[in-house]
């Protein structure tokens, strides 16, 4: 039978209908996948029980494909075809890479659009595509151990990624087949996996010394959302720095030239990483050479020379440190928390710096390798849907207003764009006619101001609106956002108590580009589409004048004017009529209106003149004196 | 009437419960769903209903509601490893035929 997982209380699936979520740390130098079972968040291993896969790609004979060991084992005798680091080009177009000095490691084909492509025997490649083969070999792996189909996948990316580099990620992952539930900043992912997200506020430092790169973010969580105020980095910083200085030691040490044969140099990089991770629990190790046709060379070195020999990188270390927190203009006492992410941090003496640094104890009890694909993994297990509704954390916004139909076509905007969800808002709206007893309400998304322009998401009448004068009833339309998007639109007549309502899913069917275009759109037509809306609110202003007059001439108007009055009145209410539809100019509607009420003024006098005296009559003065 | 557990599967649960931090023991049920007619369920526990029957084996607290354990009844629960793949599995004596796949049974 198919093997079983404990679950949350009450939590369970029916059969084929797993949830099943992981959490993919896409790293420059190594990447993994980690996911939440029986409770805890743990990194899935592959056959040969290794957690971590280097995000090397080998594109070999006959379009067979290398991913990771097997890759990184042909770096040195196939260095071209071996694609290592490809996520430092990933969303990068050929311009922003040639105004960039940094040496990559690869080849870059010349005389293409704006998309790099790494030159190898299999063609030019995309970042993306070297990217999503690395997906695409987490999520086999993840498939396999789960023993299923992965329902969503949420992917870290460092918080400095722009749009596009958000969006080559997200591009990947549908390349590998993924569906991304989301894509999460790393020092955030981190945060999450300690837990962090509980606390009520706070300011979260998450320092990541990684192989090859070192970054300092600096968050603020306030109300389960944490918004990222700072980062900064050196892009050239990492455990690969450390080992060379260790190198650079060694030769001194030994009296080697500087001048070294490939596989010497190979050796001495070796001895000097075992080294380094050696002296995190020791005190001094030895370190032995095997000579090429030479006596083997043997020397000792302490922690204490360890130390001083890397100080240089730590202080430079916090020297990014401490311009972050000014860029985030707070101090090292605004820190509530610091995280430990990257495998250089198990340094005991990066450790005692940055807590001397940011003087407290740093967040270090999981594997700094492992601590970012593991809060990714949490929050995919929440986004599948696996915790208790009170548990739901949420980072997510909507992509478009939301928005419902008011007279004359317009849209008014209920949520606006970027809102966190979930959300409810509420607005309050009336009727227009005298004695309506429905109301349709018709809910839409985008940011134009026309309703011809947006979205239609939905329809539905509410009705048995007690009959009332235009304007008395109150009709309160909430409108709701849940975790997973779903919009419910509630109308309620609030004095009478009938309501009705709907659900709807606002990103049904949209695809980015079609989101991204409602944008543009809205920006583009932003200056028309004022014009558009001031015109038509004039024409509503002018029917509702219109419908008035009609109304109150119906009742009264023989009895209160003389007929020449009412032939005045007449002309001006012909020419705001006329005005109202050709609809051209929203000056001459405003004018029309002007008029009219001019001309009625001493109508409207009579008749509230009358309606005072109907209501006296038969009372006396006394009764209205207090 | 008696439910039990392997070793192993009484290692793990025990493991799971500590590093979960709270849940007073693991809840095993059966739902009316799936292909064949009914699936097991796995859950961590919080709380015991009064209903619930309550057993002990090697140290691990297993909780049935009643109507469970009519198909539970000594059932066996073993932890095992696939491949890349481990998990819980239920050793039922009363399984008459299960679906293809293994998620739901008969009785």
């Amino acid at each position: 039978m198919a093997l079983m997982q404990i679950s949350e209380p009450g939590m369970s699936t029916a059969p084929h209908q797993h949830r099943l979520a992981a959490g993919i740390d896409l790293g420059t130098t190594n990447s993994l996948v980690a996911s939440v079972r029986n409770g805890l968040a743990e990194p899935l291993a592959d056959q040969q029980g290794a957690v971590i896969l280097p995000s090397v790609v080998h594109f070999a004979e006959q379009d067979k494909v290398l991913v990771g060991m097997s890759a990184q084992a042909l770096a040195l005798s196939d260095p071209l075809n071996t694609i290592a680091s490809a996520k430092r080009v990933l969303g990068r177009s050929s311009q922003e890479l040639a105004a960039q000095t940094k040496y990559l490691p690869f080849e870059l084909e010349a005389g293409h659009d704006s998309v790099p492509r790494i030159r190898t025997r299999a063609g030019g490649k995309t970042a993306v595509e070297v990217s999503a083969q690395i997906l695409r070999c987490l999520r086999q792996r993840a498939e396999e151990t789960l023993g299923g189909e992965l329902t969503g996948v949420v992917i870290t990316v460092p918080a400095y990624f722009d749009d596009s580099q958000r969006q080559a990620t997200k591009d990947a992952a549908t390349l590998a087949g993924l569906n991304v539930f989301r894509l999460l900043n790393e020092p955030t992912a981190a945060a999450i996996a300690y837990g962090l997200d509980q606390a009520a506020e706070g300011v979260v430092v998450v320092y990541d010394l990684g192989g090859g790169t070192f970054d300092v973010s600096i968050l603020r969580l306030r109300r389960g959302v944490f918004e990222v105020l700072a980062t900064g980095g050196d892009s050239a910083l990492g455990g690969d720095d450390f080992d060379q200085v260790i190198v650079q030691w060694l030769m001194q040490e030994l009296k080697l030239d500087g001048d070294l044969e490939h596989q010497m140099m190979r050796q001495l990089m070796l001895q000097a990483r075992t080294a380094k991770e050696r002296l995190s629990d020791l005190e001094a190790v030895e370190i032995n050479i095997e000579g090429m046709g030479q006596e083997a060379l043997s020397c000792t070195l302490t922690r204490t020379q360890f130390d001083q020999l890397t100080q240089p990188l730590v202080k430079k270390s916090l020297v990014a440190c401490r311009r972050a927190l000014r860029d985030a203009d707070i101090t090292q006492e605004d820190v509530t928390e610091v995280v430990l992410v990257g495998g250089s941090t198990r340094v005991p003496a990066v450790r005692d710096a940055i807590e001397g640094f940011f003087e407290r104890t740093a967040q270090a009890d999981i594997d700094p390798d492992q601590v970012v694909a593991v809060g990714a993994a949490i929050q995919a297990d929440l986004l599948a849907g696996n915790k208790p509704d009170d548990e739901l954390l949420l980072l997510d916004v909507i992509p478009l207003s939301l928005g419902l139909e008011t007279m004359g076509g317009l849209v008014e905007k209920v949520i606006d764009r970027n809102t966190t969800i979930p959300v409810t808002r509420a607005q309050e709206f009336t009727t227009y006619k005298d004695g309506q007893t429905a109301m349709r309400i018709h809910v839409l998304q985008g940011e134009r101001e026309l309703v011809s322009d947006c979205r239609s998401l939905a329809h539905f009448d509410l009705t048995g609106i007690p009959p009332m004068v235009a304007g008395a009833a109150k009709i309160r339309v909430t409108f709701q956002v849940d975790a997973d998007g779903l919009l419910n639109v509630d109308a309620e007549e609030v004095n009478s108590g009938v309501r009705a309502q709907i659900e709807v899913k606002p990103s049904y069917g949209l695809s980015d580009n079609e989101i991204e275009k409602m944008l543009t759109d809205s920006i583009e037509y932003a200056e028309s589409d004022i014009k558009a809306r001031s015109l038509r609110e004039q024409q509503v202003e002018a029917d509702r004048v219109l419908e008035a007059l009609d109304t109150a001439l119906a009742k009264d108007g023989a009895e209160l004017l003389k007929p020449d009055e009412i032939e005045k009145i007449e002309q001006c209410r012909q020419q705001l009529a006329d005005a109202r539809a050709q609809a051209a100019n929203v000056d001459v509607i405003v004018a029309a209106i002007k008029a009219l009420e001019l001309a009625c003024e001493e109508y409207v006098a009579r008749r509230m003149n009358r309606s005072v005296q109907g209501m006296m009559q038969g009372h006396k003065i006394d009764e209205f004196n207090n | 009437m008696s439910v039990s557990l392997t070793d192993s599967a009484a290692e793990r649960v025990k493991t799971f419960i500590e590093k979960r931090g709270k849940g007073v023991g693991v809840r095993l049920g059966v739902k009316t769903t799936g292909c064949s007619g009914m699936a097991y369920t796995i859950e961590f526990a919080d709380v015991i209903e009064d209903s619930d029957q309550v057993f002990e084996d090697q140290g691990v607290t297993v909780i049935i509601d009643p109507k469970s354990l009519l198909y539970l009844s000594g059932i066996e629960l073993d932890f095992t490893r696939e491949g890349l793949n481990e998990g819980f599995k239920f050793n039922n004596p009363n399984e008459k035929d299960r679906c293809g796949c293994g998620e739901s049974f008969t009785v």
